[in-house]
């Protein structure tokens, strides 16, 4: 305030307005010393959906997923030194039917209640599986099914055994069912059959009366979450406010209330925090990272589940079909360089997992910086600096998650030209990238591209690695774009999913892991930090290895 | 004049039609798919038909556009693919957002405009005339999303004397005309006002050199009209030209700039079109554009009325 008033002459021009500056001010200072308030500004340019499976990827899931809402499982986000691991949740247990490996008993967590006071229990469960899988459910959504079901493929329906027991049934033996299930938020569905019954009778479709509820339901919202949402402006803000008798007293929040705030554009959102509009900013502009620093605010960051690399083509014609050469050009990337270039905000990849994680299992071939090796590599396979392998890679000029593709793009391309690579970029629209990882390499769309720039969340291990490497996902069933896979990475894929003791499952993922690593489907060039700026006052910060992080556990001075 | 009223919204008709027209073939042209903000890549083929048929683009494009015009016409926009709320309503909430921003940059851009124009135009080939237009050239010239950032590192990062973004200390919601939200106003109302400014006074400076040239000007001055008579009279003959100028500034303005309210986070309707397109949101895309068409005509016709008012040859032409 002070520093306002020095810089701010006292002329008779500005004097009204610097006394009212400085009113408004004060009372802001009085009333936060009573209450904690804690803003944040997204990357997101809309608040994502509140109604309890949210849109915008998994700063949805992040934002008014995870605070708001409680899944079965759950991510633990309390550690930031060793890889987030699924814990429980909503359920205390689950296990597979020793007989019928579709067939899985959670036994849920007693005593919980939604924000509104209804009880969760095997009935509110058995109805959030209905929202999104049964189209003759009262309750179905269209538009949560795609960010849903596309999470946990394999389920297919729920059934009520008692109060605080629930068979979950899948199409097929699925061991990653649990680690998909944190994707399913439970909503409330008292609350939301009250919204229902607020719908005017003269709309009589169900469908309509459906969707009108969904939409009454977004804006008053109810989970069992550690906050509960108190003030909804679409597009503009998103206000919760602590739920002092959440159900796990590790995660009873200490702040008073959250603000979220929709900022897609990373100069604003550096702005807001250097000028105190916010207290925490999503991914700062990266050449605003020193004075961020310099005006006192805490930069976090740790490697994130969240691969940046080049997905290879193996259509025929493909100069990526020779191991070698695509060996070479992942010992051909500077990443070093890279993250220089980077301000340090990457991890270097040697893999898809980093070694000590439960899936690594240990590859032979190992990802560094090693020109000679790979020039030795190219010579092998043919081609020299008189005679480079020409390779086309589509990529986009921004997008979600997408970090900074094109200077990263163009220092890749840079550092392959040592190693006798010609690269040509094909460059488009993020969605219509997005929209061609479904349609794969031989599809007109891949415009004669051999490779394609999608970054991509490894939470879970069929988006960590089977979906890109098994024969049964190949476009457009999933987004094996480069169509890679054979007979013996599709028999890792089901030793994975039909191994049901967690350990076991986990071998059976770190020996996948390693064979895709060894095949190289991939050029692996950078792994995301997920790097956000945080004033100091804001404590008990912890940035897991997770795309997620906990506010409820969060403290303010 | 009732006449003229009634051809003038005639030709409205068509041109609304046109617009939805051609803004539905562009969305559907463009590459990608129209349910990419609810459906990830990841989502099965299978998922993917369902969900087609769930928000009905499995039908042809002229049945799609037939059902939406349908609806358009009866006042629904339909529903937003990425939030399911009405398109309607996000939209008319965002038009007044816009307003509220364009109104106070195309005053402020019109006052200092129409200053710098006529005094450029006035004091000719001077040193006020170069300052002025130089002014104006500037105006024009310089980007204006740079101009907002370099304000908002000057005025918001450095000074903190004004807020870096949003539209009020909680949200648009429950405006009023006090400084704890016209605060929020300054930065994106001046760096909006900043081309109309130029536009304005380029316009204003050539149409006063241009009567003053005429032969009426020095009959004015035979008569032995002052200084400030004569400037009256060309007050007068500038105004329609200058007021019609300053109404399509105002029509583009609403039309709302994405740069700038992105820029500012101002939730308008360029903030608004920004996440349609990034999102994919057809009909929240579809449904902005065209109001924001229906506003322009508006404008537009608003204007001619004014100028037939101010000038009555107009309406008999």
């Amino acid at each position: 305030m002070n520093r306002l008033v020095n810089r701010f002459p006292m002329s008779w021009l500005r004097a009204p307005a610097v006394l009212t500056l400085l009113a408004a001010s004060l009372a802001a200072t009085g009333s936060q010393a009573q209450e904690k308030v804690l803003r944040i500004a997204m990357t997101a340019g809309d608040i994502p959906r509140t109604l309890g499976q949210p849109d915008q990827g998994f700063e949805g899931n992040r934002f008014t997923g995870i605070p708001m809402y409680d899944s079965l499982t759950q991510w633990d986000l309390s550690k930031a030194d060793a890889p987030s691991v699924l814990i429980p949740a909503l359920a205390l247990s689950w296990a597979v039917d020793a007989k019928d490996k579709t067939k899985w008993v959670f036994k849920l967590r007693s005593g919980v209640k939604f924000h509104d006071g209804s009880p969760f229990n095997a009935d509110a469960v058995v109805w959030n599986v209905r929202k999104v899988l049964d189209k003759e459910a009262p309750q179905f959504d269209a538009s949560q099914v795609g960010v849903t079901a596309s999470r946990m493929p394999t389920l297919k329906s729920a059934r009520k055994i008692d109060d605080n027991t629930v068979e979950l049934i899948t199409s097929e033996p699925d061991s990653f069912l649990p680690i998909n299930l944190s994707n399913l938020f439970m909503a409330s569905p008292s609350h939301w059959e009250a919204k229902l019954k607020a719908v005017p009778a003269s709309v009589s479709e169900p469908a309509e009366r459906s969707k009108q509820a969904w939409a009454a339901f977004a804006a008053d919202a109810s989970g069992t979450g550690p906050f509960h949402m108190t003030r909804f402006v679409p597009r503009e803000r998103l206000e919760l406010a602590a739920n002092k008798g959440y159900w796990d007293p590790k995660r009873t929040p200490k702040i008073d209330k959250v603000v979220m705030l929709p900022m897609p554009e990373a100069n604003a959102r550096t702005a807001a925090l250097l000028s105190g509009q916010v207290d925490w900013i999503e991914a700062p502009a990266p050449d605003a990272m020193d004075q961020i620093k310099q005006r006192g605010f805490k930069l976090y960051s740790n490697a994130q589940p969240h691969v940046w690399p080049w997905q290879l083509s193996f259509a025929e014609g493909s100069p990526w079909l020779d191991k070698r050469v695509r060996q070479a050009a992942n010992l051909c990337v500077d990443r070093e360089g890279l993250k220089q270039m980077l301000n340090g905000m990457m991890a270097i990849p040697k893999g898809t997992v980093p070694p000590g994680h439960p899936w690594w299992g240990n590859p032979a071939f190992d990802i560094k910086y090693d020109v000679k090796a790979a020039q030795a590599l190219m010579s092998q396979a043919g081609f020299s600096a008189a005679k480079p392998v020409k390779v086309k890679v589509q990529i986009s000029a921004s997008g979600s998650g997408q970090m900074q593709p094109l200077p990263m793009n163009e220092f890749v391309q840079q550092s392959l030209k040592q190693c006798f690579f010609d690269v040509q970029f094909d460059v488009i629209e993020w969605n219509t990238l997005f929209t061609n990882w479904r349609k794969g390499s031989k599809d007109p769309s891949a415009n004669g591209s051999n490779a394609i720039n999608v970054s991509f969340a490894a939470m879970d291990p069929f988006f960590a690695m089977v979906r890109f490497v098994s024969t049964k996902t190949f476009p457009p069933v999933s987004n094996n774009w480069g169509y890679f896979g054979n007979a013996e990475i599709d028999k890792l894929v089901a030793d994975a999913r039909t191994s049901f003791d967690d350990k076991a499952r986990d071998a059976a993922l770190a020996k996948l892991h390693a064979r895709i690593v060894d095949e190289a489907p991939f050029v692996w060039i950078a792994h995301d930090v997920g790097p956000r700026a945080l004033s100091a006052k804001v404590k008990n910060v912890v940035q897991p290895r997770s795309w997620f992080i906990d506010i409820a556990t969060m403290t303010m001075d | 004049m009732f006449t003229y009223l009634l051809r003038r919204l005639s030709y409205a008709l068509p041109i609304m039609l046109g617009v939805s027209l051609v803004c539905f073939a562009l969305v559907h042209l463009a590459p990608g798919d129209p349910l990419v903000s609810i459906l990830p890549p990841d989502a099965s083929a299978e998922l993917a038909a369902q969900m087609r048929q769930l928000y009905g683009f499995d039908r042809s494009y002229p049945e799609q556009f037939g059902l939406w015009l349908w609806r358009a016409a009866q006042g629904d926009l339909g529903t937003s693919i990425a939030t399911g709320r009405p398109v309607a309503a996000e939209v008319m909430k965002a038009v007044g957002n816009t307003l509220r921003l364009a109104v106070v940059a195309t005053a402020i851009g019109f006052v200092l405009g129409s200053l710098f124009g006529f005094v450029a135009g006035f004091f000719r080939n001077s040193w006020v005339d170069k300052l002025a237009s130089l002014l104006s050239v500037l105006g024009v010239s310089v980007p204006h999303y740079w101009l907002g950032m370099v304000m908002v590192i000057i005025f918001s990062s450095s000074l903190m004397w004004l807020p870096a973004t949003g539209a009020g200390p909680s949200g648009s919601e429950g405006w009023a005309w006090d400084w704890e939200h016209l605060q929020f106003l300054v930065l994106p109302a001046v760096t909006m006002s900043v081309i109309p400014m130029g536009i304005i006074s380029r316009t204003v400076r050539a149409l006063v050199a241009e009567i003053l040239e005429q032969e009426f000007i020095v009959g004015l001055r035979a008569r032995g009209l002052t200084q400030l008579g004569v400037f009256r009279h060309l007050l007068k003959n500038a105004a329609p030209t200058a007021l019609a100028v300053m109404g399509l500034q105002l029509g583009y303005l609403l039309g709302g700039s994405i740069l700038i309210e992105t820029v500012f986070s101002w939730p308008g309707t360029g903030f608004l079109l920004n996440s349609a397109i990034f999102q994919r949101d057809l009909p929240l895309l579809q449904g902005t554009i065209l109001v924001l068409a229906l506003f322009f005509v508006l404008l537009n016709l608003i204007v001619d009325l004014l100028q037939t008012l101010l000038d009555p040859r107009i309406a008999r032409a």
